[in-house]
């Protein structure tokens, strides 16, 4: 790949950031969190939060009131696991951070609650699939892992609509759990959404967002820790293609000492518009002595016309730390390595499937479920497709 | 036996400051079972000269021809010229990362032969073509060239030049930067592809040291664009205790 990468801060020293790396506004402890709508005003699209964000396209879910539909959450798993309705308030592991997530909360009357009890381990995955109807809706989720459990639980996320969502996830201590978030819905479709999880004593929390579908997906994953000895792998694919915007935001909270973090985030961009963001905030806070954090988030420009914004940002404020670091590179599509394979005789869009699927290749392996994984290579495979035929068609034209 | 034809080959490439052409009329063939050296300096034009011949988009064909039994090669696409037979081991292979050695390995025989090699013989194939060339089997496993030292890297072409046995092999400065040892291993693989007996062999090299290993029956002195100079292996003898000297001073005229 064509790209530039930037390593800093990898070591158990604090760092400043040299000149050019993009300085906070704000430090990002300090941004406020509220349950209640009228504390976040509605977004112009100036905001630290917002700027990347088509905010014109999200009207529908800015307004301060109840939704047109209530969105079909299906959800079933395997013995030991219990799946109830509970008051949204129940728990209170998330907090919301902008004005959508606070009117999902408000308006999102009840919860779907997903309980694995302690020391259950569950042998198959726990599906939740929530289908938006065509109108406005919100949904919210609690996944609630009891301590020394493990289990794997798949949000689906499809259909048609506008919807803001809230997850909330607790990893009990000792517990492994796996949360997987695809966001699949139809091309036109708005989904918003806040995860926040929180991880327990010795825990181990896999994060996977899985981005294909929608008109404007934008997810914003907090992750802070209970106690000690936590352990948060934080994994993130997304495709973008023509007219999608796909957005994604991290807060790794550091605050519980000899906690680690690892993010690693890729995605692919073609056709015109096909627009990604992504924001890695960790704050390694005072107290947290012997933190070990890594954030990566790379991307594939395939066509002209598509535009990838990736922001890592590291704030330290202990010396006492194993590791912290981040990069972030966005690459253009490689040439030579199209003319190796094609050289070898590998035909051009074969090739190109190739490099592709090899850019994805090591974020696929850590998605750690294979239903996933193949349904995700399907799914590139068919953008690819469409990406050669965008191609072939711009060849036509400058052929003509 | 096939034949490569090279007619009066321009090329150039596009600079910031308008094309600039670096092949001026180079005329060469090489049929099979014939080994040929292109001996040259620096910047003389020698991968041009070869990627060109493999299609690489950078350059530009302004005018002249090239043919490989009779058919137009430059009317091919890159993958088609790989198919009609031709194979360049590059000078500087290229990373793929994601991509394990044994899929492309695999990919590209399938693709070359038009279908997929049998299983069994093919995982021991790659073995043996791994093992001939000193690398470790855990090599198919690794990305392509990605992580490979110098040397492996055209080690990994010679691996790949004797699975795909094409009709002519293009070799771009293989012997650089090898030590004496990879160099006498590259050298076996190279001349256990040319003992088949109907395969081409254009070698392109810099120093006259590969040349103790594999013997051309022609050598082409390349200066400036063009063959300045052919004849027999006495002059790569001539190379080899003179330089290029004379060549230089000849084209700087
Ligand atoms: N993109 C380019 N812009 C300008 N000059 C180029 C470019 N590519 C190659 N050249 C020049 O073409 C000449 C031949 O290069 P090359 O074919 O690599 O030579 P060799 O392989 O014999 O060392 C060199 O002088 C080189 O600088
Ligand atoms: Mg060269």
């Amino acid at each position: 790949m064509t790209a530039s990468e930037t390593l800093v801060a990898t070591g158990n020293r604090a760092h400043s950031h040299g000149p050019g790396s993009p300085v906070p506004l704000q430090a990002r402890s300090e941004r406020p969190t509220s349950y209640d709508v009228a504390d976040f005003p509605v977004p112009n699209g100036r905001e630290e939060e917002w700027r990347f964000t088509p905010v014109k396209a999200l009207k529908a879910l800015f307004a301060d009131e109840p939704g047109t539909e209530i969105p079909k959450v299906d959800a079933s798993g395997p013995d030991g696991v219990v799946i109830e309705t509970v008051a949204a308030d129940s728990l209170k592991v998330g907090r919301p951070q902008d004005r959508t997530a606070a009117v999902a909360w408000t308006h999102a009357a009840e919860a779907v609650a997903v309980r694995i009890p302690v020391e259950a381990e569950l042998t198959e995955p726990v599906h939740v699939n929530v289908a938006g109807l065509g109108a406005r809706g919100f949904s919210h989720l609690i996944v609630d892992a009891g301590r020394h459990s493990r289990a794997i639980v798949i949000i689906d996320h499809t259909g048609a609509g506008e919807l803001g969502s809230n997850v909330e996830i607790v990893v009990g201590d000792g517990a492994d759990l796996r949360v997987v978030s695809i966001q699949q819905g139809d091309h036109e479709s708005i989904h918003l959404a806040q995860h926040d999880a929180l991880v327990g004593r010795d825990a181990k929390l896999h994060h996977v967002v899985v981005t294909l579908g929608g008109k404007v997906v934008r997810v914003n994953t907090n992750v802070r820790y209970a106690g000690p000895g936590g352990d948060a792998d934080l994994v993130g694919v997304y495709f973008a293609e023509s007219g999608q915007h796909h957005e994604h935001r991290l807060f790794v909270d550091h605050e519980a000492t000899h906690c680690k973090s690892n993010v690693l985030y890729k995605g692919a961009l073609a056709g015109d518009n096909a627009r990604s963001v992504w924001i890695g905030d960790v704050l390694i806070r005072a107290a947290a002595e012997g933190t070990d954090t890594f954030e990566l988030n790379r991307n594939l420009v395939l066509t002209d016309g598509a535009r990838a914004d990736s922001v890592p940002n590291l704030e330290i404020e202990t010396g006492e730390i194993e590791g912290a670091g981040h990069a972030s590179a966005t690459g253009r599509f490689d040439d030579e390595q199209l003319f190796y394979l094609q050289a070898r005789g590998i035909p051009e869009d074969a090739a190109r499937r190739l490099v592709v699927s090899g850019f994805f290749n090591d974020i696929i392996g850590k998605i750690g479920v294979p239903e996933v994984a193949e349904h995700l290579h399907e799914v590139i495979e068919e953008k690819l497709a469409r990406t050669a035929e965008l191609s072939t068609s711009a060849k036509a034209v400058i052929g003509q | 036996m096939a034949t490569l034809e090279i007619r009066d080959l321009h090329v150039s490439v596009d600079t910031e400051n308008g094309p600039k052409e670096i092949l001026r009329g180079v005329d060469l063939t090489i049929a099979g079972g014939q080994t040929h050296a292109i001996m040259g300096p620096n910047g003389s034009g020698k991968s041009t000269l070869a990627y060109s011949i493999a299609g690489h988009p950078k350059y530009n064909i302004t005018s002249g021809t090239v043919t490989l039994d009779g058919e137009d090669v430059l009317d091919m696409a890159v993958d088609e010229r790989a198919r009609a037979g031709l194979f360049l081991a590059m000078q500087y292979p290229v990373e793929v990362p994601g991509v394990s050695v044994a899929n492309f390995l695999r990919t590209a025989k399938t693709a070359i032969d038009g279908e997929a090699p049998k299983l069994r013989t093919w995982v021991k194939d790659v073995n043996t073509a791994l093992a001939d060339l000193e690398m470790d089997p855990e090599f198919a496993q690794r990305n392509v060239n990605e992580g490979f030292s110098g040397g492996e890297k055209k080690r990994h072409e010679i691996v790949q030049l004797e699975l795909l046995n094409p009709k002519i092999a293009i070799l771009d400065e293989t012997d650089s930067g090898l030590d004496i040892d990879a160099l006498k291993v590259v050298s076996t693989g190279v001349n256990r592809f040319a003992e088949q007996g109907d395969k081409g062999v254009l070698l392109i090299t810099h120093y006259t040291r590969i040349l103790r290993y594999i013997k051309p029956d022609f050598v082409h002195v390349f200066v400036d664009g063009r063959v300045a100079e052919e004849g027999g292996p006495e002059l790569a003898d001539e190379l080899e205790a003179n330089g290029y000297e004379r060549f230089l001073k000849a084209a700087a005229k």
